[in-house]
């Protein structure tokens, strides 16, 4: 580490940040645009479909339609970016920077892996040091201006889809919110503090002799809300009613083309992998191997990615399995069922932890 | 690099994309504008009206409420941290305060407010 510090001219702590920004950006950039391909495949699974398999690599290799993901990307590099009359210029181009920055920022304090010591300096697998102060609280609060992308989006668009698709979208994004943070607030009670660092230590260990110590087994109806409304704050099926094809056309980026709707579209699906990371952390112990307190450094990273890509195969699994919701049922979840379900289990909780329960 | 320095890195690389990208795919494009593409579009039939019209009060209702509920989330978790150390004492003195909340909850229930038809 000293040594390439050295030869790039950088102290060896800027390095390493630099190192690990370099791969969050990058991974999350690239398992994003590589679920773009699962979500086809994996619909096709579901349905008993082909799905993409024309695309050849070099006219030669099908790969499973892999270079599909080529061909695409090289598409919206070609394409017309028309900006119509009608739209509101300035908000219309930052519209996806708003979608895009806070999807991928979002992953800034999630440890990806055990922290390490090398040479005597203590290296931490998250962008943010642990003992940051903020925490946990910092992916809801950039998860809540992920709302802002999509109203510009829609408002800049002055398109009547778009209007309709946005309004629904951030009418059913504050709803779910609050749910969300009452779940959350139950394990902030557990654990007494911010920090996933501390989320995740608080879940080493066995539960009942067979289990890992999940938040998932002793706040399950905590998960459950959080789950659903991960689902709703990532406007994934059954609650996209911020694109809505068979209603809305395409929603909010009914206007947009190009690689402004790229931008747009690469954005739900990093939101996506920030939600599985959360829920990973959260209630699955994060980088934890189950049954192993001293895993190894690479080991702990590929678990944390195992649970990660399987909540994201989730996001998949139920968007082509459940149908759509209808709003006013989305209404109803939200604040008559979900909004109670989280009050008592937060109230449930603090009594238990007040009778000296843990 | 202490503090919050990594995230305005990580901040500075995500701004700086999109306009790269954008930057690039000018590069390669082609532009041929024409009337009936800068059209709104609705399905191919000429829009009549402005999109941005009045809209259902409901929406402004849900915002309100989620700002009352969302700052009650927000002033329990100081709570919430700390409910080891406050223990019974601590969850009384909140639930009084909850209950004059789930009151609030309850009246925009009967009210019809959570209602969508």
């Amino acid at each position: 580490m000293e040594s390439v510090a050295h030869s790039i001219g950088l102290s060896a702590v800027m390095t390493w940040t630099l190192l690990k920004v370099l791969i969050v950006f990058g991974s999350v950039m690239g398992v994003s645009s590589l679920w773009t391909w699962v979500e086809r495949r994996g619909s096709a699974m579901l349905q008993d479909r082909i799905g993409p398999n024309r695309a050849l690599l070099f006219g030669r290799w099908q790969l499973l339609g892999l270079p599909q993901l080529v061909a695409d990307g090289l598409k919206f590099f070609f394409k017309e970016d028309q900006v119509p009359p009608h739209v509101t210029k300035r908000l219309y181009w930052i519209a996806p920077m708003l979608a895009f920055v806070p999807a991928l920022i979002g992953f800034a304090v999630i440890p990806f892996g055990r922290s390490f010591s090398y040479q005597g300096a203590l290296y931490h697998l998250s962008i943010l040091e642990p003992g940051n102060g903020m925490g946990m609280l910092y992916p809801l609060a950039i998860g809540a201006v992920a709302v802002y992308g999509i109203l510009v989006a829609a408002w800049s668009s002055n398109n009547k889809w778009a209007i309709l698709g946005g309004m629904r979208a951030s009418a059913q994004m504050v709803s779910y919110e609050i749910s969300m943070g009452l779940a959350v607030l139950a394990i902030f009670m557990k654990v007494g503090g911010y920090d996933p660092g501390e989320i995740i230590t608080e879940q080493a260990g066995v539960l009942w002799k067979v289990l890992p110590n999940w938040f998932i087994f002793r706040q399950p109806l905590g998960f459950l809300v959080f789950f659903v409304c991960m689902f709703a704050e990532t406007n994934r099926l059954p609650f996209d009613f911020a694109e809505g094809e068979s209603e809305i056309v395409a929603g909010f980026h009914t206007e947009f083309g190009s690689m402004k709707f790229a931008l747009l579209a690469l954005a739900e699906y990093a939101h996506m992998t920030t939600a599985s990371a959360l829920i990973a952390t959260v209630y699955f112990g994060g980088w934890s191997v189950p049954f192993m307190p001293e895993a190894p450094v690479l080991l702990t990273i590929l678990f944390f990615l195992i649970k990660l890509l399987f909540f994201m195969w989730v996001f998949v699994w139920v968007r082509w399995t459940l149908p759509r919701f209808r709003y006013d049922q989305l209404m109803f979840l939200g604040w008559k069922v979900l909004l109670p379900i989280s009050m008592v289990n937060l109230i449930g909780n603090a009594w238990w932890m007040t009778r000296g329960g843990h | 690099m202490r503090g919050y320095a990594p995230i305005l890195l990580l901040l500075l690389i995500c701004i700086a994309t999109p306009p790269l990208v954008w930057g690039l795919a000018r590069l390669l494009r082609p532009k041929a504008p024409n009337a009936n593409k800068y059209m709104v579009y609705e399905c191919g039939i000429t829009p009549v009206t402005q999109a941005r019209e009045k809209f259902s009060v409901r929406y402004y209702l849900v915002a309100v409420m989620f700002l009352i509920f969302d700052v009650e989330t927000v002033f329990l978790m100081p709570w919430a941290i700390q409910i080891k150390e406050l223990a019974l004492f601590g969850l009384v003195e909140m639930l009084f305060f909850l209950f004059l909340l789930l009151f609030g909850y309850g009246y925009i229930w009967a009210k019809g407010a959570l209602t969508w038809e």
